[in-house]
């Protein structure tokens, strides 16, 4: 099974690709697929930053691939890998590609990546060449053995893959600088001749890895190849290599080659083309005078790139004629199921989703709040406020009751350290959890008992005022359930110690609201119980709840279905633990300032009192 | 990326505050200032002592070599001569060789009285299995005529500098001067290694009272180490080549160039020339200019230019426009047909409609002035999409009323130069 010299690729040959470039590495696991290959090419992935496994198609079925997070980890469990496709950044590409190459087992390394220093191309050259292994690139797409093995992205996407007949091989060895024009010349010389057994760009860089020479000898070796075919560049002088190598007899095969880069001699000589090594720097090196050379050297060289296919044509019909060359029988190929992300993108399939979300939208360039830009947002100045408004309600809400929101969150935000929230919070963070840890734990603390009475609140008093309860019944009503009134009562406040911030919200209620109905009745609620016991007063949470109905009462753009949103899914609660939220934050942030210790309850502040066992209380 | 060359200023100021970790005793002391357009002559003084007690050199320092052979080399000159030298040419329009461009940068530095025989030439080049150092004693203008007596020390890319003996191939004609010139080449080839250098030439440098002082110095760096070199290479700018001032319009895709991941190129050959390329990817845009030239186009051919790295629908808007706005300025004086290439290969994932979309907007702005100019389009690409991208132009061509001609992969990729010129003129 082992391969020849001249042969870089065969069916069975697997590499690691180094870099998670899951597109990539699908595309190479499509094309084996379309090839007919049993065994996927790539044996795993090397990724710095993360092992364990990758989930890939192999065709309609879905397989793992292992990934390590280095070379050497990779090498010791695939013995048989001999290629490292390294997509590996121009800062690591050095590093990368000589520890591949330190591996015994590895043979050929192709380098993806652009704008390698010239000094680490040549060095990782020379010790390539030291060791009989080859390098690909820098700066190149790779290549691609024809039914056999595709370097990372090489020829694009399947329909060209297949339009280019890369699933089998053809007659003819390919190699060019340029990894752009790698596709063009799958397209030409499959057009013009059987197409190619093997395509390989070396990259446009100074100083490739591997140069055109290199890959011409061994198309020459492989008795695949019937035609050679090269695409040369201005500047350099790689293409005279070919050109001795041609005069002292090493290419026996028909070459077809052109050198780009003719139109140099018009442009200004500080135009940089595209590639690094684009520029001539002697007149040897102008495309002009390699293409003149190679002709001279009996290489079969078109007047222009615009006659290269018709070259290639004539040369592959004179071997057919010669008998040395036939037409290929096309294999059947197996369909490549369409990625969902594509079809879906060419309105080709359709499938029914399991989520729904009608509030916000980050798929654009800017995040959506209710259909609204997020630099809108910002340019209206809607404040907190405005975009609970948008969020939580879907509505864009009046100024004035933007505000009454943030009146609410900044009243509720805090009431020291001693009630449920911020105490539960400061005893986790003082047991060394971290801040969300410590704020779930004061968050978990609000409830039916604290904080929790504001939906409560609103429910039973707009309940009564719509019912028509006169305040006197309504409080008798509760009173026969044996229920408190939700909103009503205070441990400390009273009348004559009135709260001071629910004066500050009904201050605010009476200037701009339209109407304050349920506030009205609530008062009148408040008459009877405060006379009965003076800390029975409309308490904060209660207040809230109420002005709330008044405020959806008072705005155009809630009507009564809304309300009743409100109201069935406790929308209001929400105001309090998001008010809050910012008050338990600092409580926590403030333990951890202090470093505070553990905290531990003192026994003395608990009465300890157990069932006596020794007394045999518990007997019978 | 690539090599780039810098001003000798800098490369002089490197050698002075850097050669010095690598040679023991090379005290260079990098006396050398810079004049620019917005240079104050007076702070150069006062910034530089030795400006006004000593004789000066004055030259300019814009990538160009030969500048005595051109006359642009004030020798053993005061400080009143040189300020009156560089005052004269400051901005002024030159003929250098076959370019002209305005003097922009001066270099001063104090003069080196010596004889032409003790002028001394080294280099350092780069090739594809190491690097080269070429010596001589015979340096000076005449280096090429005397090439044969240059001494070429090859050195492989695998060794290490330190293990470098070059006394022993160094010629032995120096006699006293061959031991600090090998360390001083030594040194010279270890600063080329670690930072940077693609390239270096001193011709020539000269021992002035036993120190070693470059006279002269070209230096190119391959910018490609910019992220290893950052500190080294701290302030350092990559001017361009001489004569070649950005026009307006290659300046404004320059910019979006730098803005954008991907690629956008214009460089502007002949603004009044009838043949105008919009070719996707850096390899197709060289051929498809190739195959202009090669048809006999080459002085007609106005732009060079490519746009690649999947540019953004207002990218590839931007850069057509400023492509049609100069083409459509003015009529061919002949009245002859203006050439629109819209070109490219089969691209490997780019979305060939989207990247149409931008082009299709930019010549529906300019619909009247591409009928008024008189334009003829030809369009030919491939790859992911591209018969929506086709469709698109074709039916534009019907809303457009100027003749658009597509093509896709089943057509030559240059064949459409052909089509669109004829066989030549």
């Amino acid at each position: 099974m082992t391969m020849k010299d001249y042969m870089l690729f065969d069916k069975n040959t697997r590499a690691f690709v180094y870099g998670y470039q899951v597109n990539a590495i699908q595309r190479m696991l499509d094309f084996d697929y379309l090839c007919g290959r049993s065994v996927p090419s790539v044996a795993a992935i090397i990724n710095p930053s993360r092992a364990g496994i990758h989930k890939v198609f192999w065709g309609t079925e879905e397989i793992l691939l292992p990934m390590y997070r280095t070379i050497p980890e990779a090498v010791a469990d695939h013995p048989s890998v001999d290629v490292v496709v390294n997509f590996a950044s121009y800062r690591s590409a050095f590093d990368t590609t000589m520890e591949a190459l330190a591996q015994p087992s590895i043979k050929t390394v192709a380098i993806i990546a652009e704008g390698v220093p010239e000094r680490m191309s040549r060095v990782m050259a020379a010790t390539a060449k030291n060791m009989k292994k080859t390098i690909i690139g820098p700066a190149t797409v790779g290549g691609l053995a024809a039914g056999a093995f595709r370097i990372g992205n090489t020829a694009g996407t399947i329909e060209n893959i297949v339009e280019s007949k890369l699933y089998r091989p053809g007659c003819v060895g390919f190699v060019s600088k340029s990894g752009g024009m790698l596709n063009e010349a799958f397209n030409i010389i499959a057009r013009n001749s059987s197409g190619v057994v093997e395509g390989i760009a070396i990259g446009g860089d100074r100083y490739p890895g591997s140069n055109l020479m290199d890959h011409i000898l061994r198309f020459e070796a492989n008795p695949e190849v019937a035609i050679i075919a090269c695409l040369g560049e201005v500047g350099g002088t790689d293409e005279y290599r070919i050109v001795e190598a041609l005069k002292a007899g090493k290419i026996t095969k028909p070459l077809v080659i052109w050198v780009t880069g003719t139109c140099s001699k018009v442009l200004p000589s500080s135009v940089q083309f595209g590639h690094a090594g684009a520029k001539a720097q002697t007149d040897l090196e102008t495309a002009d005078a390699k293409n003149k050379a190679l002709k001279e050297a009996g290489a079969v060289v078109p007047d222009s790139f615009d006659s290269y296919g018709d070259k290639i044509k004539e040369v592959y019909e004179r071997l057919k004629a010669e008998g040395r060359v036939e037409d290929v029988a096309e294999p059947e190929i197996p369909v490549i199921p369409k990625d969902f992300v594509k079809a879906s993108g060419e309105g080709t399939v359709r499938k029914s989703t399991n989520l729904i979300c009608t509030i916000s939208d980050d798929r654009g360039e800017e995040v959506l709040y209710a259909g609204k830009p997020l630099s809108r947002v910002m340019d209206d100045q809607m404040g907190i406020g405005g975009v609970i408004g948008l969020l939580w309600f879907k509505k864009e809400l009046p100024p004035w009751a933007a505000e009454f929101i943030e009146l609410v969150l900044q009243i509720v935000a805090d009431h020291g350290p001693a009630v449920s929230a911020a105490h539960n919070a400061i005893v986790a963070s003082c047991a060394g959890k971290d801040l969300i840890s410590s704020l779930a734990s004061g968050l978990l603390t609000i409830g039916p008992r604290f904080g929790g009475a504001i939906d409560d609140a609103a429910r039973e008093f707009k309940r009564a005022h719509d019912f028509g309860l006169a305040p006197e019944q309504f409080v008798n009503e509760m009173k026969s359930k044996g229920t408190n009134i939700p909103g009503i009562g205070h441990r400390i406040k009273s009348v004559k110690n009135p709260d001071k911030r629910v004066e500050l919200l009904i201050g605010y209620a009476r200037e701009h609201f339209k109407r304050t109905d349920l506030l009205d009745y609530a008062l009148r609620v408040q008459e009877i119980t405060t006379a009965k016991k003076g800390n029975l007063i409309l308490n904060v949470d209660g207040c809230i709840g109420i002005l709330f109905m008044d405020l959806m009462g008072s705005c155009d753009v809630f009507d009564e279905r809304d309300i009743d949103d409100v109201l069935k899914y406790g929308y209001l609660n929400g105001l309090f633990a998001l008010g809050r939220s910012i008050g338990i934050i600092g409580h926590i942030l403030d333990q951890k300032r202090l470093e505070s210790r553990l905290y531990r309850h003192p026994q003395d502040d608990i009465a300890y009192m157990l069932p006596n066992f020794e007394c045999g209380e518990l007997r019978d | 990326m690539a090599q780039r060359g810098i001003r000798e200023y800098d490369a002089k100021k490197m050698l002075a505050e850097r050669l010095p970790d690598y040679v023991d005793d090379f005290d260079y002391d990098g006396q050398i200032a810079l004049v620019t357009p917005e240079t104050d002559l007076e702070v150069v003084a006062v910034h530089n002592p030795w400006i006004k007690k000593k004789r000066l050199v004055v030259k300019p320092d814009q990538l160009f070599g030969k500048r005595g052979a051109h006359g642009l080399i004030l020798l053993d000159a005061t400080w009143d001569e040189a300020r009156e030298y560089i005052e004269e040419r400051m901005g002024k329009e030159t003929l250098v060789g076959t370019v002209v461009g305005p003097l922009t940068h001066f270099l001063i530095e104090p003069f080196i009285p010596h004889d032409e025989d003790e002028e001394l030439y080294v280099a350092i080049k780069s090739d594809y299995g190491g690097d080269s150092i070429y010596f001589s004693t015979r340096g000076g203008v005449d280096i090429e005529a005397n090439w044969d007596k240059v001494a070429n020390i090859p050195v492989d890319i695998l060794a290490k500098a330190e293990d470098l003996d070059l006394k022993s191939q160094l010629p032995a004609e120096l006699g006293d001067r061959l031991k600090p010139a090998a360390e001083f080449v030594k040194g010279l080839y270890q600063l080329f290694k670690d930072l940077g250098f693609a390239y270096l030439e001193i011709n020539p440098f000269v021992f002035s009272d036993g120190r070693i002082v470059p006279l002269d110095l070209v230096a190119r760096l391959d910018d490609a180490e910019a992220f290893w070199q950052r500190n080294n290479w701290k302030g350092l700018e990559f001017p361009e080549p001489f004569g070649r001032a950005l026009t307006e319009e290659e300046a404004y895709i320059k910019e979006i160039d730098s803005r954008t991941g991907a690629s956008l190129k214009l460089t502007i050959l002949n603004p009044r020339g009838r043949v105008w390329t919009m070719v996707a990817g850096g390899g197709a845009s060289v051929i498809y200019a190739d195959t202009i030239c090669d048809l006999g186009f080459g002085g007609e051919l106005a732009n060079y230019g490519e746009y690649s790295g999947d540019p953004s629908t207002e990218d590839t808007y931007e850069y057509t426009k400023t492509v049609l706005d100069l083409m459509t300025r003015e009529k061919d004086p002949q009245g002859r047909t203006k050439y629109l290439l819209i070109g490219g290969g089969i691209a490997n994932f780019t979305d060939v409609a989207k990247t149409f979309k931008g082009v299709v907007m930019a010549l529906e702005d300019y619909r009247e002035r591409l009928r008024d100019t008189g334009v003829e389009i030809y369009v030919r690409r491939g790859g992911p999409n591209y018969e929506e991208g086709l469709r698109i132009m074709r039916s534009l061509g019907e809303r457009l009323g100027v003749p658009i001609n597509v093509f896709g992969p089943e057509t030559h990729m240059t064949r459409i130069v052909s089509m669109a010129l004829g066989g030549g003129e």
